[in-house]
C-alpha cells in the first residue's frame, strides 16, 4: 500500500468532505470540513473535484512521509508555509509536487486554528453513508474513524502523479474576513428574557478553551431563561447557538449532534461558518442580527467571491529544481526574482 | 389535550434549515403529523432540500439555501400538508431480544421501587408495551421510542453516567431509548440487547428509523452471551416485518 505515512499525527488531523448532512435523520452527524471554502481551494489547487476529501489540520500538523512514486499537495485555510523536512518551504495556497522519500510537515498554524492539505486523486478510503469525513465520537469515516496517528499509512488513490505546471491563490484574502458573526434568531429565541438577547448583540465573546469539531463555547454574559431551560428534543442545525441551564453559549459546528433538549437561541449563517471555525480559544467575536432573506443573501454573495477566487488561481511560475536551489543557497534570490509570485516562498518544486 | 390538528409553526434556524413545528409535547397525533409531512415532502423530491429530519413534535428541514429559499419551501411545506393526510400504507417491525437480568439491568431494581412494581412486573410491562420510533437522533443509530406505560414511567437519573455501556436499553418519562454507541447518558438502564444498532461492519450500519415499530422481549444472560457474539461476528442480522397501518 502506498501513500503516506504518517510520521507524526499533529494536534487532531482528519480526513473531511463535505460529509454527511442527508443522513441526519438517521441520528448521523453531518461532519464534514469545518472551513468548507479552504477545503475547495485546497482540492482546485491539486487539480481534484472541489468535494473531494482532504485533511484538515488543527493548530498543530502532522508530518508525513511520500510512500507513492510521487503525490501533489496544497495547504490552505491558513497563512502558514509548508515545509519539505530539510529541503526549505513551500507557500500555502500553492501546489507542489513530492516523490517518494520526501517528507511534509505542517507546523504549528500561525493564524487560525485550521488548515487544509489536498492530495492529487483523493484518499482511497472506504466511505460511509457516501462521504469520507471521519466522525471520531462513533469512529466512523476517515482513517479507521479516526485522527491520524504516528504509523498509519494513509493510501492514496493515485501512486504517482503527472508532471505539469503547479497552481497558487496569489492573495487568500478570504482568511481576512472580519466584522461581527452573523446570526438568525431562532428557533427557540423565545426562551430568553429581552434584556438577555440585548445584551447578546452588545457584548464582546471569547472563545473558550472548550472548541472542538462538535463545537465552541464561548466565554461572555449569561443568558437568562425566561423559563425552563429544556425542550422536548428537536432538530439542530450547523451553527446553531444552545444554551443550556447555566447561560452560557455553545456554538454547534461541523461534528454537531442531530438533535438536542436544549433550546437554541439563534443560529450562525452558514456563510459566516467558516471564519468562525478558524477562530481559535482566546479570540473575540461579536455578533449581528440578520434576517432569512438576508442569510441566504450573504450565502450568495460568499458563493461568488468563493468563485472568484477560483478564478484567481494561477500557474504558479517556472517549475525550478529544488535541490539544486538549496544546493546554491540561492532560494531567498529566487522569491525576490519572482515577482507576482508570493505562493512561492523558497524552493520550488516541479520535480 | 393536543394541539395536535393546529396549523404548524415554522420557525427559523438559520438560512440552512427550517423547523416545521406541530406542538411543544410527546404525542402520537403530534409525530404522526410530523412523520407525514415528512413523508410528503420527501416524495416531492424538493430540489436544494438536503435532508428531512422528524423529531417528536417537529421536522427538520435542511437545505441549500443557494438552490431553494426559505419563502419557497414553505409553500412546498403547506403543499405538503394538504397531502400528508394519510401515512404510509406500512410500516417495519422489530422484535428485539433484551436481556433484563443481572448486569444487564444496573438500574431494573430501582425503577421497580420507584413504580412500586416488581422488577418481574416491570420486565413485563415492557415487554408488553408496542413503541414507535418516534425519531432518531443524537447520535448515530439511537431511536427514540414512545409511548410507555403510565406506569413504568419514571424521571431522568439525578446525576448522569459518564458511560452508558453500549446497546443498553433504557426509559424515562415516557420514552424508551436504547444506546446505539456508548456515550454519556441519563436514562434509567433496564435491559440490555445483543443487536448492535449501529454496526459500520452492516449495510446499513443504521438499525431503524422513525416510523419503525418496536416491541422487546426477554432473553437469559445465557441466550444473551449467544446472541452477542453471533451478532459481533456477522452471523445473524435482526429482521423486520411489514406490518399494515389501519
Amino acid at each position: 500500500m502506498t501513500g503516506l505515512r504518517v510520521i507524526a499525527g499533529g494536534l487532531q488531523t482528519t480526513v473531511q468532505d463535505f460529509g454527511r448532512p442527508h443522513v441526519q435523520h438517521l441520528g448521523i452527524p453531518a461532519s464534514g470540513a469545518m472551513d468548507r471554502t479552504a477545503l475547495r481551494l485546497a482540492n482546485r489547487l491539486v487539480g481534484n473535484d472541489e468535494a473531494a476529501a482532504a485533511l484538515e489540520i488543527r493548530v498543530l500538523g502532522p508530518t508525513l512521509e511520500v510512500t507513492a512514486d510521487s503525490a501533489r499537495v496544497a495547504l490552505t485555510g491558513s497563512r502558514t508555509p509548508l515545509e519539505i523536512v530539510g529541503e526549505g518551504t513551500v507557500a500555502d495556497h500553492r501546489s507542489v509536487c513530492l516523490t517518494r522519500g520526501q517528507r511534509l510537515r505542517v507546523p504549528a498554524l500561525g493564524d487560525g486554528a485550521l488548515a487544509y492539505l489536498a492530495v492529487e486523486g483523493g484518499f482511497d478510503l472506504p466511505p460511509v453513508y457516501d462521504s469520507l469525513a471521519t466522525f471520531g465520537r462513533a469512529g466512523l469515516g476517515g482513517l479507521a474513524g479516526r485522527a491520524l496517528a504516528e504509523g498509519d499509512d494513509l493510501p492514496l488513490a493515485l501512486a504517482s502523479v503527472e508532471s505539469r505546471v503547479e497552481q497558487a491563490l496569489a492573495k487568500p484574502d478570504y482568511l481576512d474576513q472580519s466584522g461581527p458573526i452573523r446570526v438568525v434568531l431562532g428557533p427557540q429565541d423565545d426562551f430568553f428574557t429581552a434584556e438577555s438577547l440585548a445584551r447578546f448583540w452588545a457584548s464582546d465573546f471569547t472563545v473558550s478553551s472548550a472548541v472542538d469539531r462538535m463545537g465552541m463555547r464561548l466565554d461572555g454574559p449569561a443568558f437568562d431563561h425566561r423559563g425552563g431551560h429544556d425542550i422536548v428534543s428537536d432538530g439542530i442545525a450547523l451553527g446553531a447557538i444552545q444554551v443550556p441551564g447555566n447561560g452560557q453559549p455553545i456554538i454547534l459546528l461541523a461534528d454537531h449532534q442531530t438533535t438536542g433538549g436544549y433550546p437554541k437561541v439563534g443560529t450562525v449563517i452558514g456563510a459566516d461558518i467558516g471564519r468562525l471555525s478558524r477562530l481559535r480559544p482566546g479570540a473575540e467575536l461579536a455578533f449581528e442580527e440578520v434576517s432569512v432573506t438576508e442569510g441566504e443573501a450573504a450565502a450568495r454573495t460568499a458563493e461568488g467571491e468563493v468563485q472568484a477566487l477560483f478564478r484567481r488561481i494561477a500557474p504558479a511560475g517556472a517549475a525550478l529544481d529544488l535541490a539544486r536551489l538549496a544546493d546554491s543557497n540561492l532560494i531567498s534570490g529566487v522569491v525576490s526574482a519572482t515577482p507576482g509570485d508570493d505562493g512561492l516562498s523558497s524552493a520550488p518544486l516541479g520535480r | 389535550m393536543t394541539d395536535a390538528f393546529a396549523a404548524p409553526q415554522f420557525l427559523a434556524a438559520g438560512d440552512g434549515a427550517m423547523v416545521v413545528q406541530f406542538g411543544a409535547v410527546i404525542d402520537p397525533a403530534v409525530n404522526a403529523r410530523v412523520t407525514a409531512l415528512a413523508e410528503a415532502l420527501r416524495g416531492a423530491a424538493i430540489d436544494g432540500v438536503i435532508d428531512l429530519v422528524p423529531t417528536f413534535r417537529s421536522l427538520m428541514i435542511h437545505y441549500d439555501p443557494l438552490r431553494v429559499g426559505h419563502m419557497a419551501l414553505r409553500d412546498h411545506v403547506i403543499a405538503g400538508l394538504s397531502v400528508s393526510g394519510t401515512r404510509a400504507a406500512r410500516r417495519r417491525a422489530w422484535v428485539v431480544p433484551c436481556c433484563y437480568e443481572g448486569d444487564h439491568a444496573p438500574d431494573l431494581a430501582a425503577v421497580a421501587a420507584g413504580t412500586g412494581l416488581s422488577p418481574a412486573e416491570v420486565v413485563a410491562r415492557h415487554t408488553a408495551a408496542s413503541l414507535d420510533v418516534y425519531m432518531m437522533g443524537f447520535m448515530p443509530g439511537f431511536p427514540y421510542m414512545a409511548k410507555l406505560p403510565p406506569e413504568l414511567q419514571v424521571p431522568r437519573l439525578d446525576s448522569p453516567r459518564v458511560r452508558v455501556p453500549i446497546r443498553s436499553v433504557s426509559i424515562a418519562a415516557e420514552i424508551c431509548v436504547v444506546y446505539a454507541l456508548e456515550t454519556p447518558g441519563g436514562l434509567s438502564l433496564i435491559g440490555r440487547t445483543p443487536v448492535p444498532f449501529f454496526d459500520l461492519g452492516r449495510a446499513p450500519p443504521v438499525l431503524m428509523e422513525s416510523g419503525d415499530q418496536v416491541r422487546f422481549e426477554a432473553i437469559s444472560p445465557a441466550d444473551y452471551d449467544l446472541l452477542e457474539g453471533d451478532y459481533a461476528a456477522h452471523r445473524k442480522t435482526l429482521d423486520y416485518t411489514w406490518v399494515d397501518v389501519a
